[in-house]
C-alpha cells in the first residue's frame, strides 16, 4: 500500500480549496499555484521513480477490501500521464503568472480543480470514479475555457459543454450497462467477471463498452465527435490551450486502458467486438481532416488545434492494432506532441501578442524578439510535422513500422492506409506551417516594428517568463531524441504492462485470489 | 412493472435526444434535462427491480441491489449542478452573443 499516490489529488484539491476560501493577493495566489504545479510534478516524478521497477501501486481508500472500497493505482502509464500533466502544468502557470491569470477571476483555483481532476482520471481503478473525476476535470475546463470572456470564448464554450454532458450521460449509461452485466465497478474486477457471461450479459455488457469508447472518442476528438475541439483550444487562453493539450490524451489513455480491460483475461474471450479496424479507419480520417484544416487555417491558434487533431488521429493509429509496439511507439509519440503543441500554443501567443495583426496569417509587421521568436517557430513546426532531426520524425517512424508489423502479422491490408494518410498528413502540415512561418516571421513588411504597434505585449519580466516557458516545452523535442534509446526502453516496457491486464488484476489485493467465475454475490441478486 | 419502467426510461430519452436536436439553447437545455432523468432511471435500474425487498446484503433472503441507489444519487447531484452551470453558461451566451441559437446560426432569421 503506498500513500504516494495521494498527493497528487490531495495536493491541488486542498490548494484550490485553500485559494477559494482565504483573500489572496494576486501574487499570493500566483505563488500557491506555481507550488501546487511544481509539487505536483515532483510527486508524479516520484511516482514515475517508483513505477519505473515494474510495480504496481495501489492505495486502497478507507482500507476498505478490493472490490468493495475505491482502489487507486498507479502503474507505469498512470506516472507517465501524471508526469506529464504536472510538467505541462508547471509551463503553462510559468506563462500564466505573466497575465493572463488575472483576466478572470479563481484561475487559479479552477487550474488546481484541473490538475485534480486529471490525476484522478490518469489514478483511478474504478468506472464510476473514473466518472466523476471526468465530471471534475471538465467543470474546471469549463471555466478555464471563459477566462477572460468573450463572444468567441463563449460559442466555444456553450458547445463544449453541451457535447461533453452528453457524452457524460453516455458514460453513465455505458458504466450502468457494465455494471447490470457483471455486478461491479472495480476495473479490474470487471475484467474477471467478463470471463463467462451468459449470452445476454455479454451483449449488454459490450454494449456499454463501446459505449464508453464512444465516450472517450469524444473526448480524444477524433473525426465524427471533433466538432468542439478546434473552437474551444483556438478560443481559450493560451496558458489554458497549453493544459488542455493533455484533455485529449487523457481520452486516449481512457480508450486505451478501456480496450485493454475488455478485452478479458482469457485468451480468446473477449466481449468486445473487434473495434481495431473501427479505430483505424477514424484514426485515418482523423489525420486526413486535421492536416486539411492545418492547410485551410486562416489563424495560428486554430492552425494549432488542428496539429493537436492530426497528432491525436496518428496515436489512435498506433493503438488500434493492439501490439505492444504499437503501443510503445504511440506512447513515445504522445509525450512529444503533448510537449510540442503545448510549447506552440504558448509560441503562438508570444507571436500574436507581438504584432499589431495578431494571429492573422497575413503578412505585416515582424513581431517583437523575432530573433527569438523565429527559430523557437521552426524548432516546433520541424519536431510537429515530423521532419528529422527531431522527435515528430522518430515518434512517427516508431508507430508506421509498429502499424506495419502488426498488419504483416494478421494480414490486413489496413497498414497501407494508415501509412499513406500519416504521410500525405506530414506532408500538408509541412505546407500549412511553412506558410504560417513566410508570412509571420520571415515576409514582414517593415524592418522594425512601429514603435507603440505592439501595446498589448506583456512587460519584461511577464515576457521573459512566458518566453522560458515556452522555450522550456519546445526543448522537449530535442531532449526526447537525446534520451530516444532510454525512453524507448521505458515506453516498451510501458506498453507491456498495460498489455498484461492479469497482472493489473493481480495487483490488486483481494482481487488475485478471486476464481474466474462469477462469485455467488452476483449469481444472488438475479 | 419492467415494461413500465423501460417505456418510460425509452420515452424520456427519446424526447430528450428529440429536444437537444433542435437549435434554441432552451430546448437543449430541456433536453439535457429529460436525457439525464431518463439515464439515471437506468443507472436506477442497473441494480434490477425489486419489489420491498430491503437494501441489504443478505445470502438467504433476496435483497434489492444498494449500489445503484448510491450511484444514482451522485448521478443527480451531478446533472444538477451541470444543469445550473448550463443554465447561466446558456444566457450568458445570449448575452454576449445576442442570440439563443447553438447552432452557430446568429444571423439568419429565425424560422
Amino acid at each position: 500500500m503506498s500513500h504516494l499516490l495521494l498527493i497528487p489529488l490531495l495536493l491541488p484539491l486542498t490548494l484550490a480549496a485553500l485559494v477559494l476560501a482565504l483573500p489572496l493577493s494576486a501574487r499570493m495566489q500566483k505563488i500557491i499555484g506555481l507550488a501546487g504545479a511544481l509539487g505536483f510534478l515532483i510527486a508524479a516524478l516520484g511516482l514515475l521513480l517508483q513505477s519505473a521497477q515494474g510495480d504496481i501501486a495501489v492505495t486502497l481508500l478507507g482500507d476498505w477490501p478490493a472490490p468493495y472500497g475505491i482502489v487507486l493505482l498507479c502503474d507505469r502509464l498512470s506516472a507517465l500521464m501524471l508526469t506529464l500533466t504536472g510538467l505541462l502544468a508547471t509551463a503553462a502557470l510559468l506563462y500564466a503568472t505573466g497575465g493572463s491569470d488575472v483576466s478572470g477571476r479563481h484561475f487559479h483555483a479552477l487550474f488546481q480543480f484541473q490538475l485534480f481532476g486529471l490525476a484522478g482520471a490518469f489514478l483511478t481503478g474504478d468506472l464510476f470514479n473514473l466518472f466523476v473525476f471526468f465530471e471534475v476535470l471538465l467543470m474546471a475546463s469549463y471555466g478555464l475555457l471563459l477566462q477572460g470572456g468573450g463572444a468567441a470564448r463563449t460559442r466555444a464554450a456553450l458547445h463544449y459543454a453541451l457535447l461533453n454532458l452528453i457524452g457524460s450521460l453516455l458514460f453513465l449509461l455505458g458504466a450502468a450497462m457494465l455494471y447490470a452485466a457483471t455486478g461491479t465497478l472495480n476495473m479490474a474486477h470487471l475484467a474477471m467477471r467478463l470471463q463467462g457471461l451468459a449470452s445476454a450479459d455479454a451483449s449488454l455488457a459490450s454494449a456499454g463498452g463501446l459505449l464508453l469508447l464512444t465516450v472517450f472518442a469524444l473526448k480524444a476528438a477524433l473525426l465524427p465527435l471533433h466538432a468542439w475541439m478546434v473552437p474551444a483550444y483556438a478560443a481559450a487562453a493560451a496558458p489554458v490551450a497549453a493544459l488542455f493539450a493533455i484533455l485529449t490524451k487523457v481520452g486516449v489513455y481512457a480508450m486505451l486502458r478501456l480496450l485493454v480491460l475488455l478485452s478479458g483475461i482469457g485468451p480468446d474471450q473477449s466481449i468486445m467486438p473487434p473495434v481495431g479496424l473501427v479505430l483505424t479507419g477514424a484514426a485515418i480520417l482523423t489525420v486526413a481532416a486535421g492536416s486539411l484544416g492545418v492547410l485551410a487555417s486562416l489563424r495560428l491558434r486554430p492552425m494549432i488545434a488542428y496539429l493537436v487533431m492530426v497528432s491525436v488521429g496518428t496515436l489512435l493509429a498506433g493503438i488500434a492494432p493492439g501490439s505492444a509496439n504499437g503501443v510503445s511507439a504511440a506512447l513515445y509519440y504522445l509525450i512529444h506532441t503533448t510537449l510540442i503543441t503545448a510549447g506552440l500554443f504558448l509560441l503562438a501567443d508570444l507571436i500574436a501578442r507581438g504584432r499589431p495583426q495578431g494571429q492573422r496569417l497575413i503578412i505585416g509587421d515582424p513581431p517583437r524578439a523575432a530573433a527569438i521568436l523565429s527559430p523557437l517557430f521552426l524548432l516546433g513546426a520541424i519536431a510537429i510535422a515530423g521532419l528529422p532531426p527531431l522527435s515528430g520524425f522518430l515518434g512517427k517512424t516508431l508507430i508506421l513500422s509498429a502499424v506495419r508489423d502488426a498488419a504483416m502479422a494478421n494480414g490486413s491490408p489496413a497498414w497501407a492506409w494508415v501509412w499513406a494518410a500519416v504521410l500525405v498528413s506530414s506532408l500538408l502540415v509541412v505546407l500549412g506551417l511553412s506558410r504560417a512561418g513566410v508570412l509571420l516571421l520571415w515576409r514582414s513588411r517593415g524592418a522594425t516594428a512601429t514603435p507603440g504597434a505592439a501595446e498589448s505585449a506583456p512587460a519584461g519580466d511577464a515576457r521573459r517568463l512566458g518566453l522560458a516557458a515556452s522555450i522550456a516545452l519546445l526543448a522537449a523535442s530535442p531532449l526526447l531524441i537525446l534520451f530516444a534509446a532510454p525512453l524507448t526502453a521505458f515506453t516498451l516496457a510501458t506498453a507491456t504492462q498495460v498489455l498484461d491486464n492479469r497482472a493489473y488484476v493481480d495487483a490488486i489485493p483481494g482481487l488475485e485470489a478471486m476464481t474466474l467465475t462469477p462469485s455467488a454475490s452476483a449469481e444472488g441478486q438475479r | 412493472m419492467e415494461w413500465l419502467v423501460a417505456a418510460s426510461i425509452g420515452l424520456l430519452v427519446g424526447c430528450g435526444v428529440y429536444l437537444l436536436l433542435r437549435s434554441r439553447s432552451f430546448s437543449v437545455v430541456l433536453g439535457l434535462v429529460l436525457f439525464s432523468y431518463g439515464v439515471n432511471l437506468f443507472v436506477f435500474a442497473a441494480g434490477r427491480l425489486h419489489v420491498n425487498q430491503p437494501p441489504l446484503i443478505s445470502a438467504s433472503a433476496p435483497y434489492a441491489d444498494p449500489l445503484p441507489q448510491a450511484l444514482v444519487l451522485t448521478a443527480i447531484v451531478i446533472g444538477f449542478a451541470m444543469t445550473a452551470f448550463v443554465l447561466t453558461l446558456v444566457l450568458r451566451a445570449l448575452a454576449d452573443l445576442g442570440s439563443d441559437r447553438v447552432d452557430d446560426r446568429q444571423g439568419e432569421e429565425d424560422q
